[in-house]
C-alpha cells in the first residue's frame, strides 16, 4: 500500500497563552499525525495542554512555533471543517430547537440549503438516537441527551476532523459508558477522524486506537501507544488493566523506557 | 479477606414483588379546592389589595370631603369616563405614545450600533464604557433646557432627551449581555463560520437576550417617566399637548378628579405594556429556552 500523507501534521508545536500576570507555556515542541480514520486520543494529567493542543487544531489559537497542517494546509481560523464537541452543556444555542442546532453550522457556513441540511440533520440525529426528541429546547434535555445533539451537529458536517474536548468528562458514570460505546458505534459506520482529550486512562484505552501521552507543566510528547483491538474486548479484562497500569506508570513515574520495552501483551 | 473465586452468586437480600395497592395509601393526587387555589392566585391577591385599596380611598375622601385637594375614588372614575368618552384622554395618551416609540426606536437602533461597534473592537469598548459611564448617571430630563437650545419648543427637543433616557441603560445592558455569554458558545459560535456582523447578529444577540430584554424595560420605565416630566414642562403645541400636558393643563383649572384621571392613564398605560408587550416577549424568547424562569 503507497504511504498516504497524514491528515493532520503537528510539528515542534510550541503554545503560549496570557494570563493577566504570566505568560504560560501550555506545550512544547510536540509532534505528532493523526491519520485518516484515526480515533487519535491525547491523554495527561491537568495542565499538559491537552485541551490549549486541541484549541490549537480548532483554530482558536496559533502556535507561537511550530506548524500545524491539515491536509497540507496551514490552520488558520476556526472552521466547520474541524467540528468540536466541548465538554460543556451550553454549547448548544439554548434559543433553537434540537434540529435547528443539528442544522445551524450547515446552512451558517453555506454547506446545504435548508431543506436539504434538515435532510441531513435528521438523519445524524437518528444517528444518536433523538429523532424523538427533534423540537424540543436544549434546557429540556439531559446531560448525555445534550453532548448527543453535540455529536449529531458535529458529524452532521460531516467534517474531515472531529474534535472532542473532554466530551464526557461532565456526564454520570452510566451515560458515560454508554455514550463512549455509541461513540465507537458511530466509528464503525461513518469512519471518521477523531482527535479526543481525556484526562481518563480508561477512556483512552476505550476510546482510541493511538494514544498520544503528554507530561504536564509545559505539555510534552512522553510516549505514543498503539492501542487497536483494546477498546471493545471486554474478555480481555485483565489485560485491560494491565495496560491502564503502564500507562499510569508512564506518566506519573520516570521509567519511561523500562516500561515501555515490555510487551503491551504481557 | 474472601476469595474472590469462591463468592457466590448476587442475590437480592430483599424482594418486594407488589407495592401497596394505590386505595390503601389515600389520594395520589386531589384537585385544590376553590379556596386554595385562589389563595396562591396572585392575580387573585392582587385584585384583593386593589380593592382594599379603592375603598379606603373612597371611605377617606368621602371623610375629608374636598374634592380640591382629594377627590373620591368614585369623582376620578368619572371623570376618567367622561375624558376617555368625549376623546380627550385617548387623544392625549395618543400623542404621548407617538412621542415616545419615536424616541425608543431611534434610542434602540443607536444602542444597537453602539455595542456591536463595542463588541467588535476594542476602541469602541472602552467608547461606550466611558460614555456610559458619563451619561448614566444623568437624568435624561436634566438635558431637557439644552435641547430646548438646540432644537427649540417641539418634538425634536423631547425626542432627544427620549432617546437619551433610552439609549444608555439599553447599550450598557447589551454590552454586559455580550460579555457574560460564555467562551463555549462564543467558539461553537465561530466554529460553524461565523464572523463580523453575522457572529453579532446570530450569535451574541440571541444569546444574550435575557440582557437585552432587561435593558428594553429598563429604557421603557426611563423613557416613560422622562416623556411625562417633559411634557409636565411644556406641551408639544397647544393643540396636541400628551397625557403630561394634560395634568397640567387641569391642575391649573384646579379639576382635581382630571388629574388623577390622566395619573391613572399612565399607570394603565405602564401595566398594559409590562404585561402584554414585555411579558409575551419573554414566554415566546427566553422563558421557552430556559434561559430565564
Amino acid at each position: 500500500m503507497a504511504p498516504m500523507r497524514p491528515l493532520l501534521e503537528v510539528e515542534h508545536v510550541t503554545l503560549q497563552y496570557k494570563t493577566p500576570q504570566h505568560l504560560v507555556t501550555a506545550t512544547y515542541k510536540v509532534d505528532f499525525q493523526v491519520n485518516r480514520g484515526d480515533r487519535f486520543v491525547l491523554l495527561g494529567p491537568s495542565g499538559c495542554g491537552k485541551s490549549t493542543l486541541l484549541k490549537a487544531v480548532a483554530g482558536f489559537m496559533k502556535p507561537a512555533s511550530g506548524t500545524i497542517r491539515l491536509d497540507g494546509r496551514a490552520i488558520e481560523r476556526p472552521s466547520p471543517d474541524r467540528m468540536m464537541v466541548f465538554q460543556e452543556f451550553d454549547q448548544l444555542l439554548p434559543w433553537k430547537t434540537v434540529l435547528q442546532n443539528v442544522m445551524f453550522p450547515l446552512t451558517e457556513s453555506g454547506t446545504l440549503r435548508r431543506r436539504a441540511a434538515r435532510e441531513r440533520a435528521l438523519r445524524s440525529l437518528e444517528m444518536v438516537h433523538l429523532s424523538g426528541f427533534t423540537h424540543v429546547y436544549p434546557h429540556m434535555l439531559s446531560g448525555g441527551m445534550k453532548q448527543r445533539v453535540a455529536i449529531a451537529r458535529a458529524l452532521a458536517m460531516e467534517p474531515s476532523m472531529l474534535l472532542m474536548d473532554e466530551p464526557f468528562a461532565a456526564l454520570d458514570a452510566l451515560t458515560r459508558r454508554t455514550l463512549q460505546d455509541e461513540l465507537l458505534h458511530l466509528w464503525d459506520a461513518v469512519k471518521f477522524t477523531v482527535l479526543f482529550v481525556t484526562h481518563s486512562i480508561e477512556e483512552a484505552i476505550r476510546i482510541g486506537n493511538r494514544i498520544l501521552l503528554l507530561s504536564p507543566h509545559p505539555g510534552q510528547v512522553r510516549a505514543e501507544l498503539r492501542s487497536e483491538g483494546w477498546s471493545r474486548n471486554g474478555d480481555h479484562a485483565e489485560s485491560f488493566l494491565a495496560l491502564e497500569r503502564q500507562i499510569h506508570a508512564m506518566l506519573f513515574t520516570d521509567q519511561v523506557e523500562d516500561t515501555a520495552r515490555g510487551t503491551p501483551h504481557a | 479477606m474472601h476469595d474472590e473465586t469462591k463468592r457466590e452468586p448476587l442475590r437480592p437480600v430483599r424482594v418486594q414483588l407488589r407495592a401497596s395497592a394505590p386505595e390503601k395509601i389515600g389520594d395520589v393526587s386531589r384537585a385544590l379546592s376553590l379556596w386554595e387555589r385562589l389563595s396562591t392566585n396572585s392575580l387573585a391577591l392582587r385584585i384583593f389589595i386593589l380593592t382594599l385599596i379603592a375603598v379606603a380611598w373612597q371611605v377617606y375622601a368621602s371623610i375629608v370631603d374636598n374634592a380640591l385637594l382629594f377627590p373620591t375614588f368614585t369623582d376620578v372614575l368619572d371623570s376618567l369616563w367622561r375624558e376617555t368618552r368625549n376623546g380627550v384622554l385617548p387623544d392625549r395618551a395618543l400623542t404621548s405614545m407617538r412621542l415616545l416609540l419615536t424616541g425608543y426606536v431611534i434610542g434602540i437602533v443607536c444602542a444597537a450600533l453602539l455595542s456591536t461597534v463595542a463588541v467588535t473592537t476594542r476602541l469602541g469598548s472602552a467608547l461606550l464604557s466611558t460614555l456610559t459611564a458619563m451619561f448614566n448617571p444623568l437624568p435624561a430630563i436634566a438635558l431637557l433646557p439644552l435641547a430646548l437650545l438646540w432644537f427649540g419648543l417641539g418634538m425634536p427637543s423631547i425626542v432627544f432627551v427620549l432617546v437619551h433616557a433610552v439609549l444608555w441603560p439599553l447599550a450598557l445592558n447589551t454590552h454586559s449581555g455580550f460579555l457574560s455569554v460564555s467562551e463555549t458558545l462564543r467558539m461553537t459560535g465561530q466554529n460553524c463560520g461565523l464572523r463580523g456582523i453575522r457572529y453579532v447578529i446570530k450569535l451574541l444577540i440571541p444569546a444574550a437576550f435575557p440582557s437585552i430584554l432587561t435593558g428594553c424595560k429598563i429604557a421603557w420605565a426611563f423613557a416613560w417617566r422622562t416623556l411625562i416630566a417633559a411634557e409636565l414642562v411644556f406641551g408639544i403645541s397647544a393643540r396636541a399637548g400628551g397625557i403630561g400636558w394634560f395634568i397640567f393643563e387641569r391642575r391649573n383649572q384646579l379639576e382635581t378628579a382630571d388629574v388623577f384621571a390622566g395619573l391613572f392613564v399612565i399607570i394603565l398605560i405602564g401595566l398594559l405594556v409590562e404585561s402584554l408587550i414585555f411579558r409575551t416577549l419573554e414566554h415566546v424568547t427566553v422563558r421557552r429556552w430556559g434561559m430565564q424562569r
